[in-house]
């Protein structure tokens, strides 16, 4: 069975006024159906660049150089902008972080739900009343009737969320982007938000791509887990694989600054040094500056894949 | 409803402070309005004697009360050049002035709106350039300079439009019987449609010269305010909820930059209330302006003041319009008072 | 200084609008202080044969209805226009800041009087207001200054207000009251200083509206009288040979205007730029 997301080779840039970004450079990545899939990096990784394009939401400044990005065997890199317009939302859905401001400040939330459901649903007048409040009781939104008439700004950040939730899983989609969903909740309210979009996935079958930055929560819901550094994709496996037997230097280093109930602040460690900066050239190995077990052979390219165990592959010369 | 009656409520400071400035400028600053009432001809006694009459001999606090009370009644006093009521010549014209007004508003309003949307919408484009072209070179025209050529060239050199020479040419057509007083909607009443025709055709001028100043702030907040709703987050969570580009636009986009637009309109008519004194001078219009730039040359005084404080007061009206405005658009607005 | 200096250069190269503005406002200031001695004509010299003729080799601008020579007019009356806005801008740049850092500094009741008498100027139309005070002082060009600067008072008060306000409760100036200075030092020595650049955008954005406003009231005939020659009465005197066609009778002395509010508002946009980049349009 094929992947229900493909993104296969994909290299991405950005032409700003000071120079090109070099975003993304062959990135390939799939999910499955079902499937919870985490993404893994610093801010600047080039992850939230890779869930938009898989969108086919990029900047108007980025620039596609090769690859492509399959959605159930949709080109999403090259569809025609009413085919993306009606897979969005529809078939794939997104959350974003900092929910107060990714919802229209001066539309009632219901109204918001209700658009996107007259754009991809035939539900009109009542039944489309009641097809909101279901979306918003499926979240668990109390008392959705009065919620429904609120605006964002009488909600709070956690019941904001849970719309923008509602909102994206409204037309059942195939898979759901998360991007840093819980940033800015505090932490109660990121594990309830966690644990909805979870129960949300294993209930519906959805897909579900998490971008975070957050090694700990990404461990805690994902059963894959794809590490990115300076836009690769350094290490991909399995979460329990991945977090027992780390094999790309970058992914012990992110491990380590991690905190775990088991660690004290003495035990963690930060990552020495900072992303290289995209505009320059770069090495084959863009994190051998940081790296402790570079050796000349680091620098040649390309840079190959290794297997290390069963789906657990890291893009690295000397792997742990 | 509550929340309409507080509005109104703050407007009480504002037209307080209105009535006592005028006061102030008619009473309280140098020159003897006892002598100048009293006429070229008077001598120390016919001064006095005007000075009691006109209670000038109070004290400043009692002579604002006599004030109050006059305007409360709606007592603006003589108009010298007239010989009428301030306040029944006022009426007589304000409707010309607000029709005049009305058109400029309107076509500023209908121009602006889309070339800021236009502009904001392909940044950095021959349109985005015009568009500040205009708003740079709009903001630097006089509007009586604006009307003047306007005239020159429509009238003069292309012949298209009909004369300056007031609200309606009184050769060709009599003025529909007054009800509102404003031609436009009188001869529509009055089924009159020549005439409609006539006084329209008499307005596109002096509106347009009037409107083209208002245009230029409309248009640049527009195209701010559009380029910062463009750029905000929930037009990313449309986006990406597959909303078609057309309800992005206007439901999303357009709606959150309508609130800065609703502020930059007090500005506005602050500017065409203004401008329409100039306007209706340059096109001969009837109406309080004219009145008033007569009344300033022939120094007459309480024609003066009523025109000031009847304009003060259509201004602080249209702000509490626009402050309903803001707040029908924004519901954020609502709780934040 | 170096940032500064990076900024001058990259809004005058990136636009080069602004140094058009400053050349030819470097231009109409050399006409305002040498106008007479640069005018090729005395500006009140009637010559009966010469009345209304067009542009020419003799009469660039061509003459007006008495014969006098527009050319020499517009450059004298430089001095006039540009006087009044500069005057205007500046008593009510002085007078806003000082009553913007009294209401920002001290707060309480003279911030709530001096608020609330800006507000009621704010509540007039602002042409109407300063028609109303040139009426009711005396129709003479200083009134027509002052009437200018009080309507434009509330402007740099407000933005004066606001700007001590935040600035009362920063770091240095916490510690410069620390330190046992009394409030007139503490704004002057370190909080003046600093509104200092922001304020002067504002005066130069401002300059623009002040010589509108008063050509404005000269147009309706209050402040200056004829023959004076000033831009806006210039524009009012040519208006009534726009029937016949004797076109340049006001559009000379009105471009001038246009020129002069034009390079003002590109000079406010362009120093606005320099101070501050990021809030660029």
């Amino acid at each position: 069975m094929s992947a229900l997301l493909a993104i296969e080779e994909l290299s991405l840039v950005f032409r700003t006024r000071h120079g090109t970004v070099r975003a993304l450079e062959d990135v390939s990545l799939t999910v499955d159906r079902g499937e919870i899939v985490g993404v893994v990096g610093e801010s600047g990784s080039g992850k939230s660049v890779m869930a938009y394009a898989a969108l086919g939401l990029q900047d108007a400044a980025a620039q596609v150089l090769g690859g492509r990005i399959l959605f159930g065997g949709l080109d999403m890199l090259n569809a025609a902008p009413d085919v993306l317009a009606a897979t969005r939302g529809r078939e794939v859905a997104m959350i974003f972080q900092s929910p107060r401001t990714a919802l229209n400040p001066i539309r009632k939330v219901g109204q918001q739900i209700a658009d996107v459901l007259l754009e991809h649903t035939t539900f009109r007048g009542a039944a489309l009343r009641a097809q909101v409040i279901e979306a918003l009781s499926r979240v668990r939104i109390p008392d959705p009737e009065r919620r429904a008439e609120a605006y964002p700004f009488e909600l709070s950040g956690g019941m904001c969320q849970r719309v923008m939730i509602a909102m994206a899983l409204a037309c059942s989609p195939a898979l759901l982007i998360a991007d840093e969903p819980t940033t800015g909740l505090d932490v109660t309210t990121q594990a309830v938000i966690m644990d909805l979009v979870r129960e949300m996935s294993r209930t519906s079958r959805m897909s579900t791509l998490l971008i975070t930055h957050d090694l700990g929560l990404a461990g805690e819901y994902c059963d894959r887990i794809a590490v990115m550094h300076a836009g690769h994709i350094v290490e991909i496996a399995p979460t329990v694989e991945l977090l027992a037997r780390p094999a790309h230097p970058y992914t012990r280093q992110l491990l380590a600054s991690t905190p775990t109930p088991r660690t004290t602040i003495a035990d963690l460690v930060s990552i020495p040094g900072q992303l290289p900066d995209l505009r320059q050239e770069l090495p084959a190995c863009r994190f051998s500056a940081r790296c402790e077990r570079h050796i000349p052979l680091c620098d040649e390219r390309p840079l190959p894949w290794t297997v290390v165990a069963p789906g657990h592959a890291v893009r690295c010369r000397v792997p742990l | 409803m509550h929340f309409f009656w507080k509005r109104l409520l703050g407007t009480i400071p504002s037209l307080i402070g209105v009535v006592l400035v005028t006061f102030l400028l008619s009473h309280a600053l140098p020159g003897d309005p006892a002598a100048y009432f009293a006429g070229p001809a008077a001598n120390a006694t016919s001064i006095a004697e005007v000075r009691a009459k006109l209670g000038l001999d109070r004290s400043l606090p009692v002579q604002f009360l006599h004030y109050a009370d006059d305007l409360r009644q709606g007592n603006l006093g003589n108009s010298l050049t007239t010989g009428q009521p301030v306040l029944s010549d006022l009426i007589e014209r304000l409707p010309a002035s607000i029709e005049l007004t009305f058109f400029a508003l309107a076509f500023a309003v209908v121009a602006a709106l889309p070339l800021g949307v236009w502009a904001a919408t392909r940044p950095d484009s021959i349109v985005d350039h015009s568009c500040r072209a205009l708003v740079s070179i709009g903001a630097a025209f006089p509007t009586f300079f604006i009307g003047l050529l306007f005239v020159y060239l429509f009238y003069f050199l292309f012949d298209i439009a009909p004369q300056p020479l007031g609200r309606l040419n009184e050769i060709l057509y009599t003025a529909p019987p007054r009800i509102t007083g404003a031609y436009t909607i009188d001869s529509i009443l009055a089924g009159e449609w020549g005439v409609l025709r006539a006084s329209l055709a008499q307005l596109i001028l002096p509106s347009v010269s009037l409107g083209m100043f208002a245009l230029a702030p409309i248009a640049r907040i527009t195209r701010a305010a559009m380029l910062q709703a463009l750029g905000s987050d929930f037009i990313r969570t449309a986006r990406a909820s597959g909303l078609p580009t057309r309800k992005i636009l206007i439901n999303y986009a357009f709606r959150n930059a309508l609130l800065p637009v609703t502020n930059v309109l007090g500005m506005v008519f602050s500017f065409l209330l203004g401008g329409s004194v100039l306007i209706e001078q340059v096109y001969g219009w009837q109406g309080v302006g004219a009145y008033a730039v007569t009344a300033v040359i022939s120094s007459d005084y309480a024609a003066v003041q009523g025109f000031v404080l009847t304009m003060a007061f259509l201004y602080v009206m249209l702000n509490l319009v626009i402050d309903l405005l803001a707040t029908a658009i924004d519901p954020r607005v609502r709780f934040e008072s | 200084m170096n940032t500064l200096a990076r900024n001058a250069a990259h809004a005058f190269g990136e636009n080069r609008l602004t140094l058009v503005a400053v050349v030819i406002l470097a231009l109409l200031v050399l006409c305002a202080i040498f106008g007479p001695s640069l005018a090729p004509y005395d500006p009140l010299m009637t010559d009966g044969a010469a009345r209304l003729v067009p542009p020419s080799a003799a009469h660039p601008f061509g003459t007006d209805a008495l014969g006098r020579d527009i050319l020499s007019r517009v450059i004298v009356a430089a001095r006039l226009d540009l006087g009044m806005a500069v005057a205007a801008a500046l008593l009510s740049f002085v007078g806003g800041l000082a009553l913007g850092a009294i209401a920002g500094y001290f707060g309480g009741w003279p911030d709530r009087i001096i608020s609330r008498v800006m507000d009621t100027i704010m509540a007039f139309p602002l042409f109407v207001l300063a028609m109303g005070i040139v009426a009711a002082l005396g129709n003479s060009v200083l009134n027509v200054i002052v009437a200018t600067v009080i309507i434009n008072l509330p402007f740099y008060c407000r933005f004066a207000r606001s700007e001590v306000n935040v600035r009362r409760e920063m770091g240095y100036v916490e510690a410069a009251r620390m330190g046992g200075n009394t409030a007139l030092p503490v704004l002057v020595t370190y909080i003046v200083p600093n509104i200092l650049p922001p304020m002067m955008v504002q005066v130069s954005l401002n300059m623009g509206w002040a010589i509108l406003n008063a050509a404005g009231l000269s147009f309706i005939g209050l402040g200056v009288r004829p023959p004076t020659p000033e831009w806006g009465i210039m524009v009012s005197e040519g208006a009534s040979f726009i029937i016949s066609g004797e076109w340049w009778t006001f559009v000379f002395p009105g471009a001038a205007l246009v020129l002069a509010v034009f390079c003002f508002n590109l000079l406010g946009d362009g120093l606005r730029d320099l101070l501050d980049p990021k809030r660029r349009t």
